[in-house]
């Protein structure tokens, strides 16, 4: 067996990983792509408490991420777009909830730089906006450019199609999205996926993230074994 | 969606030309691609991660893990590709877009847009549509007229915070047509029943009227 094996975990284990207080990414676009067999044993994770999550949306009212508000589980979220989930706004309304709003780019971008070992980025989005309000702007070829630091986290729930035992990632259709960029930027990454086949059976050419990205695999509760 | 909406998607669609990348945002925009005149192929890019989107899929063909940026089913064209949200809007402001094709709440007389905040209400949803004003080569504002209360969605000076210092390039609406210039707005068509008068007294923005000023059908 190869050393390189990645870790085949239940749910409720891989969890365990998640302490209080934790940054944590978690991949999909509105509830495609999301790891939605993690984000429910999330719900029952003892260490999940006091949360900064970073993802796109947080999921729509009772739904994927959405579980997470009324449970009173996430102090902080950072993202695109919130406007979805109206529980997100009444949260943020009552003061139990800090949003931070990036355009969407920029979140992706900041996670891939979070991910490649880049301290931030000027990007032509958001400049001379509202969104701009306090922080640093710098003009770069008769141009003006925010400045966005990179974005990381303690752990990233991702959602995959198919993985092989190392870890190696194949995605399906715009289920990708968010999630090959979370793959890179977090301590410990858990991969929920449909389907785990041996070594060797995944077409290189298709490996979209490379085993060394992933720590731990879950299977998709409902899928076979 | 209602006939003004079907209006203003037709009334957008004779401005894409053959083979350009077009990215579509949700709602009105998301109905052009339904609507382009005939000879006129265009490529549609999604910013959740897919070039080569096709249409609405029958309900029996709908995969859940193909949507577009509405989040609605779509199906995949020969040719199509996926890749990951960073590269995606890479694409978009790196300028490999063509033209991208946005809702509006406000636009002022200078032809910028705000479409993603309201003063007095938390500010909770951006999305893409900054990536795409700064990125996109042609930016068109499909729009009606006016807002739901009856007031001028064009306006002198925007009341709401703007989503870019870029102009946009046309703004397109169930009334009228606006092409955006250094000197503001010039008005070059007009809908089908509609007089300059009408969108003199509907436009809270002061604009030129073009010499070649056209009439299109409304539908």
């Amino acid at each position: 067996m190869l050393s390189t094996m990645v870790q085949l975990l239940s749910p409720a284990e891989a969890l365990a990983k998640v302490k209080p207080g934790d940054t944590v990414m978690v991949g999909g676009f509105g509830l495609v792509g999301a790891p939605l067999t993690l984000i429910a044993a999330l719900l029952e994770a003892d260490g999940a408490r006091d949360l900064t999550v970073i993802s796109n949306n947080l999921g729509e009212p009772g739904r994927g991420l959405g579980k997470l508000l009324p449970a009173r589980r996430v102090s902080k979220a950072v993202g695109s777009y919130f406007t979805s989930n109206r529980e997100v706004v009444e949260a943020h309304l009552r003061g139990e909830l800090e949003v931070e709003l990036l355009p969407q780019g920029t979140l992706a971008e900041a996670i891939r730089a979070g991910g490649a070992g880049i301290g931030g980025f000027y990007v032509r989005t958001g400049a001379g906006t509202l969104l701009a309000e306090g922080r640093e702007q710098r003009e770069i070829d008769g141009e003006l450019y925010l400045f966005q630091r990179p974005l990381r986290a303690d752990v990233a729930l991702i959602r995959a199609a198919k993985a092989d035992r190392q870890g190696n990632l194949v995605y399906a259709r715009t289920a990708r999205n968010f999630n090959p960029d979370m793959a890179t930027a977090a301590t410990t990454v858990i991969a929920e996926v449909d389907e785990i086949v041996e070594v060797g059976e995944l077409d290189p050419n298709a490996v979209v993230t490379p085993h060394l990205f992933v720590d731990v695999l879950v299977r998709r509760a409902g899928a076979q074994p | 969606m209602s006939e003004t909406s079907t209006t203003i998607a037709k009334r957008v669609a004779r401005h894409i030309e053959d083979g350009e990348i077009v990215n579509l945002g949700i709602g009105i925009p998301t109905l052009v691609a339904d609507h382009l005149p005939d000879g006129v192929d265009v490529v549609l890019q999604t910013e959740n991660g897919m070039l080569g989107v096709g249409p609405t899929p029958a309900p029996d063909d709908v995969d859940p893990n193909l949507v577009n940026a509405g989040k609605l089913p779509v199906s995949e064209l020969a040719g199509a590709s996926y890749f990951a949200s960073s590269a995606s809007f890479g694409m978009i402001r790196g300028g490999h877009v063509d033209v991208a094709i946005l809702g509006a709440l406000q636009l002022d007389g200078r032809g910028r847009i705000a479409n993603w905040s309201i003063p007095g209400k938390p500010i909770l949803g951006v999305g893409g549509a900054m990536d795409l004003l700064v990125g996109a080569r042609k930016v068109i504002v499909a729009t009606t007229h006016l807002a739901k209360d009856g007031s001028a969605k064009i306006v002198a000076e925007a009341s709401f915070p703007l989503t870019a210092d870029r102009p946009v390039d046309l703004i397109v609406t169930e009334r009228a047509t606006f092409a955006v210039g250094d000197q503001g707005l010039t008005l070059i068509d007009l809908a089908d029943g509609t007089t300059v008068e009408w969108v003199t007294e509907n436009t809270g923005a002061p604009f030129a009227v073009a010499p070649e000023l056209s009439t299109e059908a409304a539908a």
